[in-house]
């Protein structure tokens, strides 16, 4: 339940299509449903049509196909001004001619409030992001990170109950965006609005999010929440771009269950979790979390193979080993750096394991 | 960690607490010297156009507004009168000692032909002088004293107290009178200041007349250029490159070529007037006249000077960002509202810069003015190129109006930076 008592929006894409020239679609076919005061996220590499499904929710693109309905409402028609959804832009579209407080006040004041009332919630507004001094300002007076908060506060003055984020962190250091990511996150838990937030970065995606959906070319990949996007990935594509993985290419030479054996290209078989594989014969990638890998593991370890270290990168926490393992000399494994840890060196060779679960036979894709 | 890196760096001081360098000289001086060799090689890089625009602008200003206030004939054709005249209390006619001095005067002015000028300058305004200086100036050798009688008879203007009050006033070697021209007053026979005759006021109308037609020219700028310069700034670079080269291909033609095509769309027989007699909209002996008058001007003007406004309002609306209106209708503005409270104001600084540019152009505007204006049409400044063609009282008519114009510039460009500040304008 939120503080403050509102109430977050319900979203909903329903065969929703996006074609910009007429030849090929943007968004492919998106059926998506937010819950009320979900935070959600669109992860995506650029082109992948995240932002287009965010343009269309805001009433600034038009949607080809398909109905986008608010509450339950279809809102196709409507046009921006009207759907009453916050946005923080990627670049915070601050007016620069205007101080902080006009620019807080200009949504309240479009639906002629009263001059008081407006000064509270602007005062209130400015609080929230705990910039309360920095109301006479102008924009250009402030920081990258202040203008950000100026941004979000701006987009919630009003109690809007669906916020758009489009890549709102985008411009800032590192560790000014850490922080940022806290601070919405709280926000967004304070408020109870729904939040629909898009972004290139998943550890942004994965630290803010209730639930991520990962776009390529236009149509998700995967939707879930953080924790079984990285354990379970669905496909390639996902459990590449979340996280690190080890890519292992090979063909299915059976199939019992929930698992299968695959023989790798460069020799050696291994049993993995069968979540993406065609069948008996069908070429397969399996994917390999670094720290789910064990150097030198015990005897009962299902699927072990021989690996030469090439690399030790000392990372203070674990030491990231780089290997060549079944042909694949971009194999990492992440050693956590406990009392007593193994002895490596480069250049020696030395057997890796892992259990059956951790190995995922996905789709296949090109290793080139 | 050592005492030395923890300290931030600072110059040592010298015992007055001045920042020094490390051989202790002060710190702003060493600082003003280094950069002294730089703004030396800036000075000689930007001399030749110094000295050209010494040369070919600031000297012919001054030597214009000088000009434009001398007024030597009679102080220096007639200096003997000068001087005899100072004493002269300016009633009735002068005593004898300042005849004398007129006689002197005459007889040196007739031996160098120069008596001629100084008839001519006070004939301009007392018509009839000029044959009363030179019949007397033939005469002069055969004249005896005295001198007033002699003169008298000689001619009856002589004896005519407005002359004399004349000649007494233009001994100044300075005068305001092509000024009080330039604003349709005249000094009458008393020598107090009066306004011209209505048939001869032509000046104030001319500078009104440049005034509002300038503004009304750079409204139209404004209400056509605006359009276009958001045009220019927000469609898809193909469409956006393509407009561009159809604003700038006629600012690109010849200001000749462009005046007369509008002389040929817009004269009685022209292809408007054409087109709307053969749609039946005006009857053929109802042609209108939108050619030699103030819409021609107007017309012709507004065309080639609008570029001067897009430019600026392209190269600001540019710069834009596109979320700027996304984020005003997303917090609920309508367009309009948008638009009127965050798009314009922004694209202020280009439309100030446009406005100033067409303004300033307009208002010293010469060619079009004189090709299609017609009489009703023409601004000051072909007043100005009309009088530069004639005597020299004319020529120091043209001067003073030219000065006028160059304040009134002058005014309104401070005005203009009082209101907006040219600091902030975006010229392109």
């Amino acid at each position: 339940m939120s503080e403050s008592g509102q109430v977050g929006a319900s979203v909903a894409f329903d065969g929703v299509q996006k074609s910009y020239d007429g030849k090929t679609l943007v968004v492919r076919d998106l059926n998506l449903e937010i819950e009320p005061g979900e935070f959600v996220t669109m992860l995506g590499p650029s082109g992948s049509g995240k932002t287009t499904v965010l343009m269309m929710l805001a009433g600034f693109e038009p949607v080809t196909h398909g109905e986008i309905r608010l509450d339950g409402n279809p809102i196709n028609a409507l046009p921006p001004e009207k759907r009453g959804i916050g946005m923080v832009f990627q670049n915070y579209a601050l007016f620069p001619h205007m101080t902080v407080q006009e620019n807080l006040a200009f949504p309240l004041k479009v639906r002629h409030m009263g001059r008081e009332d407006i000064a509270k919630r602007v005062q209130r507004a400015l609080e929230m992001v705990e910039m309360p001094e920095f109301g006479s300002r102008r924009p250009g007076q402030l920081s990258g990170g202040q203008q950000q908060r100026v941004a979000v506060a701006r987009a919630l003055v009003f109690e809007p109950n669906l916020v758009l984020m489009d890549e709102p962190l985008g411009a800032l250091d590192k560790q000014l965006r850490e922080q940022m990511q806290y601070e919405i996150k709280r926000i967004h838990e304070n408020l109870g609005v729904t939040v629909v937030y898009v972004t290139h970065d998943q550890t942004e995606a994965l630290t803010m999010s209730d639930r991520v959906a990962v776009f390529k070319d236009g149509i998700i990949q995967q939707l879930s929440t953080p924790s079984d996007l990285y354990e379970h990935p669905q496909n390639s594509f996902v459990a590449q771009f979340i996280g690190e993985n080890n890519k292992l290419s090979g063909k299915v030479t059976e199939v019992s269950g929930e698992t299968c054996r695959v023989d790798l290209d460069n020799g050696g078989s291994v049993t993995a979790a069968a979540i993406n594989v065609e069948g008996k014969g069908a070429r397969t990638t399996l994917s390999l979390r670094p720290e789910r890998i064990e150097l030198d593991p015990a005897e009962d370890c299902p699927n072990v193979l021989d690996g030469k270290i090439d690399e030790l990168i000392y990372l203070g926490d674990h030491i990231r080993v780089r290997m060549s393992v079944a042909g694949n000399d971009e194999f990492i494994v992440k050693v956590p750096n406990r009392s007593g840890s193994l002895d490596l060196s480069e250049g020696t060779t030395t057997r890796v394991g892992w259990r059956t679960d951790d190995c995922r036979a996905l789709d296949p894709v090109d290793l080139a | 960690m050592t005492q030395a890196t923890m300290d931030q760096p600072a110059a040592p001081e010298n015992g007055d607490g001045e920042l020094t360098t490390a051989d202790g000289t002060p710190l702003a001086v060493s600082l003003r010297r280094s950069h002294a060799q730089a703004r030396r090689r800036a000075f000689f890089l930007v001399l030749p156009l110094l000295a050209f625009l010494l040369i070919t602008f600031l000297a012919p200003i001054a030597t214009m507004m000088t000009r434009s206030v001398q007024n030597y004939e009679v102080a220096d054709y007639l200096p003997h009168t000068t001087e005899a005249i100072d004493g002269w209390d300016g009633t009735g006619i002068p005593d004898e000692a300042v005849f004398a001095a007129m006689a002197e005067d005459v007889r040196i002015g007739a031996e160098n032909r120069t008596i001629g000028r100084v008839a001519a300058r006070i004939n301009r305004e007392i018509p009839g002088v000029r044959s009363q200086m030179m019949g007397t100036a033939r005469h002069i050798d055969e004249m005896t004293p005295p001198w007033k009688e002699a003169f008298i008879a000689e001619d009856e203007g002589w004896a005519n107290p407005e002359f004399w009050r004349l000649v007494k006033r233009e001994t100044r070697t300075l005068t305001p009178i092509y000024y009080l021209l330039s604003f349709d007053f005249e000094y009458d026979s008393h020598g107090s200041i009066v306004e011209r005759p209505e048939e001869y006021q032509v000046y104030r109308l001319m500078f009104v007349r440049t005034a509002w037609m300038s503004l009304l020219i750079t409204t139209l700028c404004i209400v056509l250029g605006y359009p276009v310069a958001y045009m220019l700034a927000n469609l898809p670079l193909r469409y956006s490159n393509l407009l561009m080269i159809l604003v700038l291909l006629p600012f690109w033609t010849s200001l000749l070529v462009r005046t007369s095509a509008w002389i040929v769309l817009l004269q009685q027989q022209g292809v408007v007037n054409d087109t709307l007699v053969w749609l039946g909209i005006i009857a053929d002996d109802g042609r209108m006249r939108m050619i030699y008058n103030q819409i021609g001007t107007i017309v012709a003007m507004t065309h080639i000077l609008l570029p001067f406004m897009i430019l600026p309002l392209y190269s600001v609306m540019k710069t834009i960002p596109k979320s700027y209106m996304r984020a005003a209708r997303s917090m609920g503005a309508s367009p309009l509202r948008g638009f009127v409270s965050v798009y314009m104001p922004l694209t202020v600084p280009g439309l100030a810069a446009g406005v100033l540019l067409v303004f300033i152009l307009a208002i010293g505007y010469y060619i079009t003015p004189a090709l299609v204006g017609g009489d009703t049409g023409i601004f000051i400044s072909n007043m100005i190129a009309r009088s530069m063609q004639g005597s020299t009282a004319e020529l120091k008519l043209a001067l003073a109006l030219s000065t006028i114009l160059l304040v009134a510039v002058l005014i309104f460009y401070w005005l203009f930076n009082k209101l907006v500040g040219v600091d902030r304008l975006k010229f392109g």
